[in-house]
């Protein structure tokens, strides 16, 4: 559908559409906007490498691609490694790259390949200090092979690996907080973003294209499949993991913290609210919860500090 | 054609494989340093400090990466090469079928060492061999000289038929030890070697496309035939690219197989990489004593050059198959891949295994003689006393 310029003018994020339709992602899938939202901002000189995960499924299977860009499959603990390489080769072949009018090179993963098996080419990616950008997509499990926890995967989250039975839920172990793995490289940029937050979210990816060397985005992207929550619910959802600083939206630049949450003045709700919906939490007993909302404060208020000593 | 006018350098077969790398103006090298294979990427390093090659180099953080990473370097079109050795390797083995599936011509040197446990640093094909089924060609070095040569060649034939090269040597015997090379003057190389069209490249966005995506049980089958047909079509290529060299440089490898004094011999010896200059050297003793033999080495292992092995089976009595490897549960691998193509045809020497030097067991002259005779033996009785013989056991 042709969009009018006056129309066009108005938005505050591109119209251009380079996903095209007929992706194979469940209805309500956070992963499949997400992928939508970076070709917005990209555009299709722009070259994925993604890993095992839902996304491989998401974009196609052969001979068809749903992305309006080039696109490598890769191995799923690659991501890093992979980026680096072709970094590399565009470098030697003297093609420009990141920037206003460079190559776009993004590492697209999920948080498995992320926050476990891809860890270390993920560090090695930072530390090197490529020109790529690395966009985690954080749907909190393995979604791809039936749902099974990640080091991502929420206290008190059921999941296949981590069920919920007649005594309790196994996962007793609190999310793992990759981002703050990644701002430890002191790299020049990284943020949160989430797929309720799109102006946000490409606002970051922007950002991140002007900014020389690696960057990292941690998106929330909900799974209905996975979360046991209804397929009209994952904006909601993604929005209350913010409003309930489960997941705060901030940002790390050359060393300096910014939170930017919707309403600053706002207090957070509470974790409940984001609780609501959601098949995996089904076992949580009120105690849980509390664990849950002590370890959200917690994390809230150290990023809070951090923003006020290094704002 | 300028006039080939050889440099001679002595260099250890690491060394060898560094200058290989240079000449061929390889854009980027993505490796993880492992004893014995180190000294390559510490060469192709300095070469990159003091402004002698231009390459973009990815010190990695693992040899997983480091294929993956040259993988993602080829994809993108670049010219990419890295090497390691035995755990380094078999780290790599996912993204060695990421490397072939993907049909990226990438170049790599296996220092081939011994696999732990127990911990060892010496030579040992079996890590390499591992590797058979991953869908990479492999080319075994005698010396010094066949790295060189054959990571030039080994370039050539993977962007020819876009499937990837090991370019194998073993580890100390070689790598560590030097010998005169007589290396191609840079003009030459570059006639040889011109730069790598690839098949596809991920900085061209005109008609944008995904590599690897899932194919179903309707697709991918030939996916795999396309894979073995790039094989088969390499034997082809490696045959013309080895007698292209040996034109233009006087060192001919338009034989998969090497043969050495086998045209009216009773019993050759069959082997691969450096054990087959002890060998050779064997052979020329034992043929003074009256011994007629010879000595085959295949030098392509993938694709196997099953023709060539006919054409000598047909001619002997006798094969002894020399494997500085083994197979768990069956046999030295050499051996196996031996009976096997000889299997359907009607040559039909008596074949015996030896299984020789692992973990860089010493193997000499001498060792060549005790095999010579008990071959004869086994050959004037007509059978076989053991099929696999583990010729140095300590008994
Ligand atoms: C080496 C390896 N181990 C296991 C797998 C199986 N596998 C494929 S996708 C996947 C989980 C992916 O999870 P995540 O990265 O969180 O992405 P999601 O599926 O949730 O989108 C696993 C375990 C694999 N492809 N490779
Ligand atoms: S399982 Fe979840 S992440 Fe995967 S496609 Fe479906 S909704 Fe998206």
């Amino acid at each position: 559908m042709e969009i009018p310029e006056n129309v066009k003018k108005r938005l505050s994020i591109p119209a251009e559409e380079h996903f095209y339709a007929g992706h194979t992602a469940c209805q309500g899938c956070g992963a499949s906007l997400g992928l939508r939202y970076v070709l917005k901002a990209y555009g299709k000189r722009t070259i994925f490498a993604i890993p095992a995960c839902c996304s491989t499924i998401i974009t196609g299977a052969w001979p068809y691609s749903t992305l309006d860009a080039n696109l490598f499959h890769t191995a799923f603990e690659t991501t890093g490694a992979v980026i680096s390489g072709i970094e590399a080769a565009l470098k030697a072949r003297g093609i420009k790259v990141k920037g206003e009018d460079g190559v776009m090179i993004i590492g697209w993963a999920g948080d498995g390949g992320t926050a476990d098996i891809g860890l270390q080419a993920l560090s090695g990616f930072l530390e090197r200090g490529h020109d790529a950008v690395y966009i985690m997509y954080d749907n909190e499990a393995y979604m791809n092979t039936g749902i099974q926890r990640s080091s991502s995967t929420p206290y008190g989250a059921w999941t296949t690996n981590t069920p919920g039975g007649k005594k309790h839920f196994l996962e007793k172990r609190h999310k793992k907080k990759v981002i703050d793995i990644v701002i430890a490289h002191e790299i020049p940029y990284a943020a949160t973003a989430s797929v309720a937050y799109p102006e946000d979210f490409i606002k970051k990816l922007k950002k991140a294209q002007k900014t020389p060397g690696p960057s990292f985005i941690q998106l929330f992207a909900p799974c209905p499949t996975g979360w046991r929550s209804p397929t009209d619910k994952s904006i909601e959802l993604a929005r209350l993991a913010v409003q309930t600083a489960y997941f705060p939206l901030f940002e790390y630049e050359n060393g300096k913290y910014r939170i930017n949450m919707p309403n600053p003045k706002n207090e957070p709700k509470p974790i409940e609210e984001f609780l609501k919906f959601q098949g995996r939490f089904k076992y949580m007993t009120r105690e849980d919860v509390e664990v849950l909302q002590q370890w959200v404060n917690h994390e809230w208020e150290k990023l809070k500090k951090l923003a006020e000593v290094f704002g | 054609m300028a006039e080939y006018k050889p440099i001679k350098k002595v260099v250890s077969g690491n060394y060898a494989a560094a200058y290989a790398a240079k000449d061929a103006r390889v854009q980027v090298v993505a490796a993880y340093p492992i004893t014995p294979q180190t000294s390559i990427i510490e060469k192709i390093a300095e070469f990159i400090a003091d402004g002698e090659a231009n390459i973009q180099y990815v010190p990695v953080e693992s040899e997983h990466s480091a294929m993956a990473a040259c993988i993602g370097a080829s994809a993108a079109g670049a010219r990419a090469f890295t090497a390691t050795s035995a755990q380094g390797l078999a780290l790599m083995h996912e993204m060695l079928h990421w490397a072939s599936g993907a049909r990226l011509p990438i170049v790599m040197v296996d220092v081939n060492r011994a696999m732990a446990p127990p911990w060892s640093v010496w030579d040992d094909q079996t890590d390499s061999l591992a590797q058979r089924d991953t869908g990479w060609m492999q080319f075994y070095a005698e010396n010094n000289q066949e790295v060189y040569d054959g990571v030039l060649m080994a370039f050539k034939v993977a962007e020819t038929v876009n499937v990837p090269a090991m370019v194998i040597e073993s580890a100390f015997i070689l790598s560590h030890t030097y010998d005169v090379v007589e290396m191609i003057p840079q003009e030459l190389v570059d006639e040889f070697l011109p730069p790598r069209e690839p098949l596809y490249d991920l900085a061209n966005f005109e008609k944008p496309f995904s590599v690897g995506a899932l194919a179903t049980p309707a697709d991918y089958y030939e996916f795999r035939y396309k894979l073995a047909k790039a094989h088969e079509e390499a034997k082809k290529v490696i045959r013309e690219v080895g007698r292209e060299f040996g034109e233009r440089f006087g060192r001919d490898y338009s034989r998969m197989i090497e043969t050495y004094r086998t045209d009216d011999a009773d019993f050759v010896f069959l082997g691969m990489g450096s054990l087959m200059g002890t060998v050779k050297q064997a052979v020329d003793l034992l043929r003074e004593e009256g011994y007629r033999v010879g000595a085959a080495k295949v030098l392509w292992f993938r694709p196997f050059p099953g023709e060539e092995l006919y054409e000598l089976a047909k001619g002997v009595e006798g094969i002894a198959v020399l494997d500085r490897n083994f197979s768990f549960g069956q046999e030295g691998i050499l051996f196996n891949e031996a009976k096997g193509v000889l299997y359907n045809t009607k040559a039909r020497p008596l074949m015996k295994n030896y299984i020789v030097g692992l973990g860089g067991r010493d193997f000499t002259v001498s060792d060549v003689r005790k095999i010579a005779e008990n071959m004869k033996a086994i050959i004037e009785k007509g059978e076989l006393d053991v099929e696999v013989d583990w010729y140095h056991l300590k008994r």
